[in-house]
């Protein structure tokens, strides 16, 4: 390779990061607006459908441009007591841990033989992936514990308690529930556990209970209602984010609602066959129609896995803190390890046979 | 309390089936109810709210909004200065002066020289309304009052009489005059709005 095509690659990359990133912002925001509509909806209400009607824009499009102007230009408290170090570099951990998890999430397909070579993920055929998003995923633990203490504040604090607790604790069914599908597809890179459910059949159909043990425990380390505690409003004011203001407070939010991405991410491809369409897809499709048809359907089943979280929010209650443990230590992960035993029992029994 | 005491009645949870430990049978249900109110929003316009400037929201009949004075079939004011609404507002925002009726109003002895109500202070409880043995002071079905400055917000005499011919079509007197119309909708009322020319005392 001479030195123009890898200043060219670097070039390309960073276009692409750049247009990733972008896109991931800009999705959130539009998440913003239809987790309100859905809320809104749910209560029987109308929701925000005015912002841009003064200049025909319909649907309040213009709602996620307001939202995000009146978060930078509000006054950015910080109080005097807080560790002012730990504070500021609390959000930042939260929406960098959110942000490079999607370096190697696939969002089309990957593979030798697409066309200019463009391939739909930021870094591909990396051999660890699904570990890469997990070790990345529980950083985000940091922020939220980090902004609890530097704030200060006895809420905060237990609201970043909170949430080491459960983070930890669902982590363990979280790893857990994945390793069925891994075992299956037997590999950690994410295109070969697409391209296995491609040739045979979607995870959830293998694996129904390592699905619903995914669902839920990336409920939970997403901190989305039902297990929202470290942020419970009526117990503790605001949670860990009490004491942050305008943009600080604003990138928790971002942080939350890309977690929410990639766990939609993840069910899709680990259990939802990812840009996998039954009996209309194959592997061998590489052509530029194919391409951007996989990238869609695969965005497709991935919005439709968010509203299915949003859907669930505005439906149950939250969890008791006991009852959140206990759900994590006394069902999921028993349940989880049986999973595994039986997928790696029945595996081993079909490769030997 | 002991806890072993004979009058506690203890209660045990039920037993749950394997089915219901799961939470997941309840959790398809209320995904169901939410379900159905997010597709009755989104698709058939079942929405319970209304876009208010646009749409105006009628409040039941006897729904307590700002006060009106009352006025008789003569045009006169059909207060007579008893001072019962003063006595039993609990918020003490109703301020009445009396003076003795002119002689070619025969049917009283006293009429109110002035009657100021603070909007600020009433709590709108309508035991004035209650209080009042002539029903000359009601509570119409008036919810948007506005202003800009607390003087504005202080209603005198002139200012309650003229509510009284801003409503006295949607909502007629309750008494003697055949029950309300709940259908109709009386038109926004500010502070400014309102007709605040001096009216004649004696009409």
């Amino acid at each position: 390779m001479t030195f123009w095509e890898t200043v060219l690659l670097i070039v390309g990359l960073l276009i692409k990061i750049g247009v990733v990133v972008g896109i991931l912002q800009g999705a959130v925001a539009y998440l913003i607006l239809v987790e309100r509509k859905i809320a809104a909806y749910a209560q029987d209400r109308i929701g925000p459908n005015r912002a841009g009607s003064e200049f025909g824009i319909p649907f309040a499009l213009l709602q996620p441009l307001v939202d995000g102007a009146k978060m930078l230009l509000k006054e950015d408290v910080i109080p005097s007591y807080v560790n002012k170090p730990l504070y500021i570099i609390a959000p930042m951990i939260a929406i960098f841990a959110a942000t490079i998890s999607f370096a190697v999430v696939p969002f089309g397909i990957v593979g030798p033989g697409l066309p200019l070579n463009f391939q739909f993920q930021l870094a591909p055929n990396i051999d660890v992936g699904i570990v890469y998003i997990f070790a990345v995923g529980s950083l985000g633990v940091y922020a939220i514990i980090l902004a609890g203490w530097a704030s200060n504040n006895k809420y905060a604090f237990l609201g970043g308690l909170r949430s080491s607790a459960q983070l930890i604790s669902y982590e363990i069914p979280l790893g857990l529930s994945v390793i069925g599908m891994i075992l299956i597809a037997g590999s950690l890179d994410l295109n070969t556990i697409i391209n296995w459910q491609d040739r045979n059949v979607w995870g959830i159909v293998v694996q129904p209970l390592g699905f619903l043990l995914f669902v839920i425990s990336s409920f939970a380390e997403t901190n989305r209602l039902p297990f929202d505690l470290p942020e419970s409003e009526q117990e503790l004011v605001g949670g860990f984010h009490t004491e942050y203001s305008a943009m600080k407070f604003g990138m928790f939010f971002l942080g939350e609602y890309l977690n929410v991405i990639t766990v939609s991410f993840l069910i899709v491809i680990l259990f939802l066959g990812g840009w996998d369409v039954p009996f209309v897809t194959d592997q061998s499709q590489v052509g530029v129609f194919w391409a951007i048809f996989k990238c869609l359907v695969m965005i497709a089943k991935v919005a439709v896995m968010i509203l299915i979280i949003m859907w669930v929010r505005w439906t149950l209650p939250r969890f008791r803190y006991d009852t959140l443990m206990e759900l994590a230590w006394k069902s999921l992960i028993p349940l989880s390890l049986i999973n595994l035993v039986a997928t790696a029992a029945i595996v081993q029994l079909i490769r030997s046979s | 309390m002991r806890a072993d005491d004979p009058s506690l009645k203890r209660l045990t949870p039920p037993k749950l089936t394997l089915m219901e430990r799961t939470y997941l049978p309840q959790i398809a249900v209320g995904m169901f109810v939410t379900a159905k109110h997010i597709a009755g929003v989104a698709f058939s316009n079942k929405a319970i709210t209304v876009q208010y400037p646009e749409e105006q929201h009628v409040p039941s009949p006897n729904y307590r909004g700002v006060h009106r004075l009352n006025k008789d079939e003569e045009g006169r004011v059909k207060c007579v200065a008893c001072m019962l609404c003063a006595t039993a507002c609990p918020a003490h925002c109703i301020d009445i002066v009396g003076a003795t009726a002119p002689e070619t109003w025969p049917d009283r002895e006293k009429y109110c020289e002035s009657f100021v109500i603070d909007e600020l202070r009433c709590i709108y409880c309508g035991m004035c309304e209650e209080a009042c043995p002539v029903e000359a002071i009601e509570l119409t079905g008036l919810y948007d009052l506005t202003g800009l400055s607390r003087e504005q917000m202080i209603f005198d005499k002139a200012k309650l009489l003229s509510v009284f011919d801003a409503t006295k079509d949607a909502e007629p007197m309750r008494f003697g005059k055949g029950p309300v119309n709940p259908s109709t909708t009386t038109t926004m009322l500010t502070a400014n709005n309102v007709n605040t020319a001096p009216a004649d005392p004696k009409a």
